[in-house]
């Protein structure tokens, strides 16, 4: 086994039995059967489900990600007091953050909808909701590890975690608001789409809203996005955005921990 | 064995090492002695290859120690405190230690006198800080490195196995390997050393055999030598690392460089 796969199975191992990680897979579960219970059918279980998940995942996986990254820090030293490349090391200490935060998810949201799979959600919205949820655990895993690498101070770095989540899901949608409000008069389309792609929470909520047919609660800019691209183009291009949002803070994270002094 | 040249390390506007220069014998245990904050960790971190150091060269059996880290594979480490994933068994952290370091023959000595077996089942969290601490040492000890860093390796461990764990200094030393031991416990330096090396203020204050410091204190132990040195610091500080030094500034016997360990 290769120091990846090494390090990764250790983190799954850990995480895996850690209560919190198994609480939040709970909740989900919880949540997402409760709404069966009470009598939703699939379509508007899945519509309640995706603003917990929006509001819910970037909070437990900056938070969460940020402690994990700073409990794991005497630990990491060891391991890096081997002989083991620090590029590959990373890779398993990402890796073993992110898989049990995805996975819970995909455990606590998907196990329902596989048991109710005959009230009415259709696979495609499904899919969309667990993609945007594996995709928003992904991204915001990698942006609590790079906060956690650039920033020593414990509780700075947890306020930052805490204000990221707090600018992505509530003052941007309202910032963007503001600007559209502001500049009414102006042709604000390619700002907008521009300013929607910034942010990884909107763009996961434009994907599963572009799989359901209610377009009243897709807002301005989901509205936009799905007249300039269609259902079909629109997909790709979130999936596309929110890969990027992935990709662009695991790499800022691993330059980070490659140069830093421990 | 290992040499450090001119290292300096700068944290912001503090200069943590400024010029200082150590290499250790082979088959000798070296004392790494200082006041708190005079460097000793940042040294032991720059020799590990966790800090970077910005100035100054570290040698390897007289080769420039490669920037991938494989000369680590010479090198037992024991942090001051062993942090360790509380979810993961004590024997899921031996092997992954052990699989991240392939091929390497082990030494079960300290497995064996610390009765690993009988812990390899516990999870690590429901340990005891001084049971972690053994964990630690039998990962640094166990893969026969030629050299041996331990961050103050007895703190915390009951009087036994403290002395099970200077036994083993001793047997790896009568081997013919090295060891660089920091303490703040004099009388164990003192039974265990050969050699000291005392920095302060981030610089390279002595570096000689223990039988030259009490020769040229005029002390009968190490305490008392080393309280002597502090006391002459105190009295006669270094001038400022931008400022030309003061004729006189420091004892004469202490000139950096007048003493180095062979």
């Amino acid at each position: 086994m290769n120091v990846i796969s090494l390090v990764l199975s250790a983190g799954l191992r850990d995480l895996s039995r850690n209560r919190w990680i198994v609480a939040y897979a709970l909740a989900f579960l919880g949540i997402a059967e409760g709404l069966f219970w009470f009598g939703g059918t699939g379509p508007q279980v899945l519509l309640s489900l995706l603003n917990i998940v929006l509001l819910v995942l970037p909070l437990v996986a900056l938070v969460f990600g940020t402690i994990h990254v700073y409990a794991s820090r005497e630990f990491v030293e060891l391991l890096l007091a081997q002989p083991v490349p620090r590029r590959q090391l990373f890779a398993g200490l990402y890796l073993g953050l992110a898989i049990p935060l995805a996975g819970a998810f995909l455990f606590g949201a998907g196990i329902p909808f596989a048991v109710h799979a005959r009230q009415g959600a259709s696979a495609g919205a499904v899919a969309a909701l667990l993609v945007a949820g594996v995709s928003l655990s992904l991204a915001f895993a990698a942006i609590a590890t790079w906060i956690a690498l650039r920033t020593d101070d414990r509780l700075k770095g947890v306020g930052l975690a805490l204000g990221a989540w707090l600018v992505s899901t509530i003052v941007y949608d309202g910032l963007v608001l503001a600007a559209a409000a502001a500049f009414g008069d102006y042709p604000l389309e390619r700002p907008l789409l521009a300013l929607m792609m910034a942010n990884p929470v909107d763009l996961a909520r434009v994907l599963v809203l572009t799989q359901l047919d209610v377009s009243a609660l897709m807002g301005y800019t989901g509205a936009l996005f799905e007249r300039t691209f269609g259902t079909a183009l629109g997909t790709s291009v979130a999936v596309a955005a929110l890969v990027v949002w992935c990709v662009v803070p695991l790499g800022m994270a691993e330059r980070r921990f490659r140069n830093r002094d421990f | 064995m290992i040499a450090l040249e001119n290292i300096c390390k700068r944290f912001d506007t503090l200069d943590v090492l400024q010029d200082v220069s150590l290499a250790l014998r082979t088959g000798a245990v070296t004392a790494l002695i200082g006041p708190n904050g005079s460097g000793k960790t940042t040294l032991i971190k720059i020799v590990l290859g966790l800090t970077r150091a910005d100035a100054g060269a570290l040698h390897v059996a007289g080769e420039p120690a490669d920037a991938a880290g494989a000369y680590r594979r010479a090198i037992g480490y024991m942090p001051q405190a062993a942090h360790f994933p509380v979810n993961l068994r004590v024997g899921d952290v031996l092997d992954l230690v052990q699989q991240l370091r392939p091929g390497e023959a082990t030494d079960d000595d300290l497995m064996r006198a610390f009765d690993m077996d009988a812990i390899a089942g516990k999870y690590v969290g429901t340990l005891s800080g001084g049971t972690k601490q053994k964990v630690n040492a039998v990962i640094a000890f166990r893969f026969r490195p030629s050299l041996l860093i331990l961050d103050e390796p007895t703190a915390g461990l009951d009087p036994l196995s403290s002395n099970v764990l200077k036994e083993k200094i001793r047997a790896v030393r009568a081997e013919g390997r090295s060891v660089l031991i920091t303490s703040h416990i004099m009388s164990e330096l003192e039974s265990l050393a050969d050699d000291v090396a005392f920095l302060c203020d981030g610089r390279m204050r002595f570096a000689g055999s223990i039988a030259d410091l009490l020769t040229r204190t005029g002390n009968a132990s190490l305490e008392d030598a080393i309280a002597a040195l502090m006391r002459s610091d105190r009295a006669t500080p270094w001038p400022a690392p931008t400022a030309a030094p003061r004729a006189g500034a420091v004892p004469a016997w202490l000139t950096p460089g007048a003493e180095g360990v062979a």
